[in-house]
């Protein structure tokens, strides 16, 4: 037995590891072009996530990251590109805090019905593109883009002030959502194993949610009948047609799905910090997402270890502004240099692999001939 | 004068399989010369070898006398050598002058295109060639034949002297294809040279001087088309040895598994590609649908798998109507399925080879436990496929990709086998997969048929098609033309239907065997 399985390991992480190797390397030389210390600037990144606080930060950053991550890739595995996780997200969320803000209720109903809200919202808005394409035919990517600036630019625009609480605020948005409608913190279980988290950082319930929706889209999509439906139109959409596979059905459910999960991106926002949506909604985690998708190989895992980097990143761009160690631009040059790198990484290793593969099969062929079964134990002997 | 091309033992191999073995072949000066034969005979490989788009193993190619070595079609273009593929290439946005100058644009100062040198340029050639387009034209307003026109001009603008048309009467109707030949003559006189490519044997005695017959990648025969029948064609074109059936006893049972009746299918163009076929088919009983292909097999498979509607026609499998039934319940009601590209509509040949085995039965034991895709169960099931039906591979983790073609193709078999069907789908079985495995997917069907498995096979290999099945129908222009027992064949018949050639002509109908029912 010689070692594939050691092959295979050190293949798999080969990619991510040259991917983070290069970027590193560009960073530095860009550092070092814009005068800044190289050094300086990754201890400083580093002794400042060490803290627990800004690990609450990186952990809040990296929820709506995954969740968004996770909506992209239910689109990825059955190869559509649903690039309107942005806007299905930004409606979702003015609907939910507009719904949650309206209503008062008991504490798991409240939120519940939050959710229900954006899940709906946001599948409903993906669907219509689902729709589109089912029976018109209309491309996803365009359809998805339009429906973006219809959600933000023309839906909310027009609804808004009629949610707005206080028409001669500064900042117009909803009401604040009754405490009933809050989600509780996850600060109580993370202190069980660290010190007390101080400067008011609450670790978000989302963190929770985002978990277990990692694991169901993990257990959904590799061990389940609707996940081989859905990756095997996916890899092949006429062998699956052949197979049974309702082509059009798949593209619907598809839809709906990566829009409901979309759906929950805007949610720590809504229930565990401002409570409200205002025209100062955080934007960009749709595609963000994408991102995060392509990273993590749309494996539940993986997109998890992408949005903690990310989240990470992100979270370190303020204090390097803050001490002058480097420009905060820097920690988007990074971004952007490992997810290049990482899809040509992991292009160049798919392929390695797969030469590995097909020389292990014609080996098998080859010993299934007893007489090249002789020759070759004569060889190995 | 030496001959216009002139081709010496040109051989070229492709994993497993020889497309062209030893052709000889003579084009003289002025002449139109018909190539014939069966898709998959190497035609078509032949003529990507002499305009540059393959190299040839072996052989010498020569034109006009000089012996010649293409590495791309620009150095056969350089020749004189102009192709006309089947499917058009031309930019639909953008105008005819502009599709016949792109590439070869003249220019003046500057790099700018000099218009009007080219419309010049074109007119002279469409006049001097009867070729009649207007050059300002929009191509996507062009009728089918005007546009086959531009392609013509295109590639006489760049001195084509000697011009190959792959199958140019495919896209027309008969009105065009008049035109098309009238064009082909003024281009004659002029001096041209033509290879035409067809297996439409009325079209090819109509417009040829000589005719060249290839079959499984030889020449067979090059013949004056004064001389021969559309008969003589269809006979050269199936070959004089027919292989004699299995004498293995019938299995043919009274119960009857896949019934179609009137069925009739819509193509594209809302012509019936599928018309009015009924077709029976017995449990321990194969039948072999034969016919050159394009005629409706595709479209009829599919109509029975369920991944196209018929217009007409109804479809029941062991006695219950499934015509509006979907794929997954067909499946389930025991239909199986070899489909006739593997890639295509076969494999996911980026997962492994047990999800392989899932694809097509994912709602049956063992594969799945309720909602859940059994991974345990498929796995052991595959194992039981890969050691029954030697699939060759390290184990059943490898992804189909690395598996070659025959051990593809004995997956496929065995993951439908394996499901016990009441009916098997099998479109060209062994098409591209080594002699090895051939003989084993033979066996395969040959042994399911006496365990009563019901199989409808689909297949351009007579030999296949005679060894194996117990009636053979033959489908032509989207009809069933012919019921044939296999023991009684002949090559002559056989060719005749397939060809269109015994309903063209009325004097080659058969005494005794017309379609029975």
């Amino acid at each position: 037995m010689n070692t594939p399985l050691l092959r295979r390991v050190l293949l798999a992480l080969a990619a991510p590891a040259l991917a983070a190797a290069f970027a590193l390397f560009v960073s530095s030389i860009v550092l070092a072009l814009s005068g800044s210390s190289w050094i300086d600037t990754y201890s400083e990144m580093l002794s400042n996530a060490s803290k627990l606080e800004t690990m609450v930060d990186i952990l809040n950053r990296a929820t709506p990251l995954y969740i968004a991550g996770v909506a992209v890739a239910i689109g990825f595995k059955m190869n559509l590109f649903n690039i309107g996780v942005e806007g299905q997200y930004v409606l979702a969320s003015f609907m939910a805090a507009w719904v949650g803000a309206s209503v008062v209720l008991p504490g798991p109903l409240h939120v519940g019905l939050i959710l229900l809200t954006a899940m709906v919202v946001g599948g409903a808005w993906a669907g219509l593109a689902g729709l589109l394409k089912v029976t018109r035919g209309v491309n996803e990517v365009i359809a998805t883009i339009m429906l973006n600036f219809i959600a933000i630019g023309g839906i909310i625009a027009a609804l808004l002030p009629r949610a707005i609480e206080d028409p001669t605020a500064a900042n117009q948005g909803t009401a604040v959502i009754a405490e009933s409608g809050w989600l509780p913190n996850l600060n109580g279980i993370l202190e069980l194993v660290t010190r007390e988290i101080t400067k008011g950082r609450r670790l978000s319930g989302m963190f929770l949610i985002a978990i277990i929706l990692g694991v169901a889209y993990h257990v959904i999509v590799n061990r389940s009948r609707f996940g081989f439906d859905l990756r095997s139109s996916g890899m092949n959409p006429m062998a699956a047609r052949a197979g049974g596979v309702p082509p059009k059905r798949m593209i619907l459910v598809a839809m709906l799905a990566s829009g409901a999960v979309a759906g929950l991106i805007g949610m720590p926002e809504i229930l565990s910090d401002s409570h409200s949506y205002d025209q100062g909604f955080v934007r960009g985690l749709g595609f963000a997402g994408i991102a995060v998708a392509l990273l993590g190989r749309n494996t539940a895992p993986g997109m998890a270890i992408a949005a903690l980097l990310f989240g990470f990143l992100d979270t370190s761009s303020a204090p390097l502004q803050v001490t002058g160690t480097a420009s905060p631009e820097i920690v988007v040059i990074m971004q952007a240099t490992i997810l290049l790198t990482a899809v040509i990484a992991y292009e160049v290793v798919n392929r390695i692999r797969q030469t590995d593969e097909v020389r292990r099969a014609a080996q098998a062929t080859e010993s299934a001939d007893p007489a090249a079964d002789v020759a070759t134990a004569g060889a190995s002997a | 004068m030496a001959a216009a091309i002139e081709l010496i033992g040109i051989t070229k191999r492709f994993p497993g399989v020889i497309a062209n073995d030893n052709v000889n072949l003579t084009v003289e000066q002025g002449e139109i010369h018909a190539i014939c034969g069966e898709n998959g005979a190497g035609k078509s490989t032949l003529m990507k070898i002499l305009y540059g788009m393959q190299p040839a193993d072996e052989g010498e190619m020569r034109v006009n006398g000089k012996s010649v070595q293409f590495g791309s079609p620009t150095d056969a273009i350089e020749q004189g050598i102009g192709m006309v593929h089947q499917h058009f290439m031309l930019a639909d946005n953008l105008s005819v002058l502009e599709n016949v100058i792109l590439g070869s644009e003249p220019t003046k100062g500057g790099g700018r295109i000099d218009f009007d040198t080219a419309v010049t340029h074109i007119s002279e050639v469409g006049k001097a060639y009867g070729l009649d387009v207007d050059p300002n034209d929009l191509v996507e307003t062009l009728e089918v034949g005007e546009q086959q026109r531009v392609e013509i001009i295109k590639v006489l603008y760049r001195g084509a002297k000697i011009l190959i048309l792959d199958e140019p009467t495919a896209v027309l109707v008969p009105q065009e294809v008049e035109e098309l030949f009238k064009n082909l003559r003024e281009l004659k006189r002029d001096g041209a040279t033509i290879i035409f490519i067809d297996h439409k044997l009325q079209e090819v005695l109509e417009i040829s001087d000589r005719i060249t017959v290839i079959r499984r990648g030889k020449t067979i025969d090059t013949v004056n088309a004064a001389d021969v029948t559309a008969g003589d064609l269809a006979e050269l074109m199936v070959g004089s040895e027919l292989p004699s059936p299995e004498t293995s006893d019938s299995t043919v049972t009274d119960e009857v598994a896949l019934d179609v009746r009137d069925l009739t299918v819509l193509g594209p163009d809302e012509r019936p590609v599928v018309d009015d076929v009924s077709v029976a088919v017995r449990r321990g009983e194969i039948v072999g649908i034969a016919g050159i292909e394009g005629n409706g097999q595709t479209e009829l498979v599919d109509a029975i798998i369920g991944t196209v509607s018929p217009l007409a026609g109804t479809i029941a499998l062991l006695g219950q109507d499934i015509t509006n039934r979907s794929v997954r319940q067909r499946r389930e009601a025991g239909l199986g399925y070899v489909p006739q590209d593997r890639h295509r509509e076969g494999l996911l040949l980026d997962a492994p080879l047990w999800e392989n085995a899932v694809l097509g039965h994912q709602t049956e034991e063992p594969y799945v436990k309720g909602m859940w895709i059994n991974r345990s169960g498929a796995r052991k099931q595959t194992e039981h496929i890969r050691s029954e039906f030697d699939v060759r591979s390290p184990n059943v983790d490898v992804s189909a990709r690395a598996l070659s073609g025959g051990n593809q193709q004995k997956l496929i078999i065995g993951r439908e086998m394996t499901a016990n069907p009441n009916l098997l789908i099998a479109a060209h079985p062994t098409r591209g997969i080594d002699v090895g495995a051939q003989a084993e997917v033979w066996n395969d069907i040959r042994q399911a048929r006496a365990e009563g498995l019901a199989t409808l096979l689909i297949s351009a290999d007579l030999d296949e098609l005679i060894g194996l099945s117990d009636t053979i129908v033959v489908m032509f222009h989207g009809k069933l033309v012919a019921t044939l027992d296999p023991a009684e064949i002949t090559p002559r018949l056989l060719g005749s239907y397939m060809t269109g050639a015994a309903l063209e002509s009325g004097a080659e109908s058969p005494d005794s065997q017309e379609v029975s029912s």
